[in-house]
């Protein structure tokens, strides 16, 4: 049967559960990493659009970088854990993830009334090779300055984009944000990363 | 000494509660070392020599349960100059050795080892050299407890009617109990009490948490998910609001909602997952699912023990206060454990729903309610203008019950529960209380 990820959630079920953790584990071994310039450029242009998208409140834009069935992940234990026995700092499936960007949009969500201002940093792209031909996983570091009211704090961390290479661009499947602080307490942590 | 009856009145409190860093200082002995705070829960460390750091107030305290099995809180702090003896969020250990000069202390406190020993004139087996511990340290089922002050009542007078909700909220779990996981940890710069304050707030919630509930109910026609009750006339609604003595207080929510199996997970907002769990758990265990599903749900309670644990949903919440204006609030998870197979194996995927039921709230609830506690900080930073109101209520006929156990109820939107334990923190901050530490071990 096929349902509509945007207003169901089927896909996320033991299964994916079971895929996720295991594609997230031990995924960047030095044999895996390409070498190729032209791919590497083009998944570092493509994670730079992407802070750029997010940079500029364009979020309708940025949902339209994820695939119908995608998962925006910053999980809450180093190393990312077990998300079927942890809560993360987000966990969003497609559904949510419009949630997320419903709310945001909304002039109600006070945690982001001023709206932050944000700069993002993204750096030390790396491309991994998964079994999956048409995917490519890659690592990058970010730094985001996120601005309002008056003050001014820091994310930082890596993230870890899982990619599918569709119609001569990419589209996200997965991608786990890092913080390393992602244990500690977090002071409204409520833009997207 | 701040004169508290002028500071706490019938209807109102008075800025300096929350900005004045004497009254903070005060609080932190004579509340956050004179009456039960809440430390860890034992699923946290179920095995002897488990230990978790925690705080009493401000001390940095270890809880371990030794390695004859006693529950115990002890100062992390040597007792030769002064560094903490442990530096690791959690783990297992029979002793701790101080990293600066290598004194060593059993997990019961107990010193154990000092090198080159013959340089001192002391005999180490005095117990003040023994780590400082929490003179009374107990459980009330599974919620760890301490305090300094040896002529507080028993946890359970402590806790008193408050024992009731906290019953019913493990109970409804297989064999009684919950286990914590991991947390959705948040903080925010402001005093602690204005997250206390807000913990059985009933007026706030359509206001606060307007685009949680926009959120909760876009994909709908009607607003019926989640806190929806709230909108309209929320007074009128069955729920309520209790308080019930030494600080506590209580909303619940549980009479809004029909009381029969599916009920409660018919109005839970969408989370990842549900809608694919859900036909599995259906076609799996037929009529069994609509109870099953409900465990996965949240619990529609607000049960705050005084100072500082709040069970809601299905989260054990905790408020550690950092400084006068700096809180945090960390959102416990809790995890489903199923030892005699009450849930026919589908504890996994319950909690496998729950996990993703209780990011909801810290993600798209609390954070709104953080940013108006920091903007109630900004607010009183205005000296001239004295005044916080809690007066919901008062004075109104026929609003308010007291029943022959001193259990007060109000309407869900009511302030009582405020007034009321104000009334309880006046009278702790003009107690003397005398505070101890242990250093015998027992």
């Amino acid at each position: 049967m096929n349902h509509d990820p945007s207003k169901t959630s089927h896909y996320i079920g033991n299964q994916y559960y079971a895929d996720l953790v295991q594609n997230y584990s031990d995924w960047q071994g030095d044999d895996n990493e390409i070498s190729d310039p032209i791919l590497r450029e083009s998944c570092r242009r493509f994670l730079e659009k992407e802070a750029r998208l997010l940079e500029s409140d364009r979020h309708d834009d940025w949902l339209g970088l994820y695939a119908p069935e995608c998962l925006y992940w910053v999980p809450a234990s180093v190393g990312g854990g077990d998300p079927r026995k942890e809560v993360a700092v987000a966990f969003d499936d497609r559904r949510r993830l419009e949630d997320r960007v419903f709310r945001l949009q909304n002039e109600y969500a006070w945690s982001q009334q001023p709206i932050s201002r944000t700069v993002r940093l993204v750096s030390n792209v790396t491309v991994f090779a998964c079994d999956e031909p048409s995917i490519v996983m890659v690592r990058s570091n970010f730094l985001i300055t996120e601005f309002q009211a008056g003050d001014k704090r820091s994310y930082t961390g890596w993230s870890g984009h899982r990619l599918q290479d569709r119609d001569e661009s990419w589209q996200i499947l997965v991608k786990q944000v890092n913080l390393i602080d992602c244990d500690q307490n977090l002071r409204n942590p409520s833009i997207i990363l | 000494m701040p004169d508290f009856n002028h500071l706490i009145q019938e209807d109102r409190v008075h800025r300096d509660l929350y900005t004045d860093e004497n009254i903070f200082k005060e609080e932190m002995r004579k509340i956050f070392g004179a009456v039960w705070v809440y430390l860890a829960h034992e699923s946290q460390i179920p095995e002897n020599d488990d230990y978790i750091m925690s705080k009493l107030g401000l001390r940095p305290i270890i809880v371990t349960r030794d390695s004859g099995g006693t529950l115990r809180a002890l100062y992390n702090r040597c007792t030769h100059r002064g560094a903490t003896v442990c530096r690791k969020e959690q783990g297992s250990t029979k002793a701790f050795a101080c990293p600066y000069h290598g004194w060593t202390f059993l997990n019961s406190g107990k010193l154990s080892g000092v090198p080159w020993p013959e340089g001192y004139a002391d005999d180490f087996s005095d117990a003040k050299f023994n780590l400082a511990q929490v003179p009374r340290v107990q459980s009330y089922r599974g919620f760890i407890f301490g305090t300094l002050n040896l002529d507080a009542p028993s946890l359970e007078d402590y806790l008193g009617p408050a024992r009731t909700p906290v019953d019913q909220w493990l109970d409804r779990h297989p064999g009684g109990k919950v286990a914590i996981s991991n947390a959705n940890r948040l903080k925010f710069s402001g005093n602690w009490k204005l997250a206390y304050d807000n913990s059985a707030d009933g007026y706030h919630v359509i206001f606060s948490h307007r685009s949680l509930l926009a959120m909760e109910n876009r994909l709908l026609t009607e607003d019926e998910k989640g806190m929806a009750f709230y909108k309209d006339k929320p007074d009128e609604a069955p729920m309520y609001v209790q308080y019930f003595g030494n600080g506590h207080h209580f909303k619940d929510k549980r009479p809004n909602i029909e009381n029969r199996p599916g009920a409660l997970w018919e109005i839970e907002g969408p989370h990842p997952g549900m809608e694919g769990y859900e036909e599995d758990l259906r076609a799996r265990l037929g009529d069994k699912a609509d109870r099953v599903l409900d465990i996965a749900s949240s619990e529609p309670v607000n049960i705050n023990i005084f100072p500082n644990l709040l069970i809601l949903g299905n989260h054990i919440q905790v408020l550690q206060p950092v400084s006068m204006t700096e809180t945090d609030t960390t959102w416990y998870g809790t995890a489903v454990i199923d030892e005699d197979n009450e849930l026919e194996g589908a504890v996994d995927d319950v909690n496998a729903i729950r996990m993703r039921t209780q990011e909801g709230f810290p993600n798209f609830g609390e954070v709104d309610d953080l940013m108006n506690f920091e903007q109630i900080q900004e607010g009183l930073a205005a000296e001239e203008d004295e005044w916080v109101y809690m007066h919901r209520g008062l004075g109104v006929e026929g609003r308010i019950t007291t029943d022959e156990n001193g259990v007060i109820t109000g309407p869900a939107t009511d302030e009582v529960f405020m007034r009321e334990y104000m009334k309880e923190y006046k009278r702790l901050m003009l107690s003397e209380p005398e505070l101890k530490i242990e250093r015998e071990v027992t």
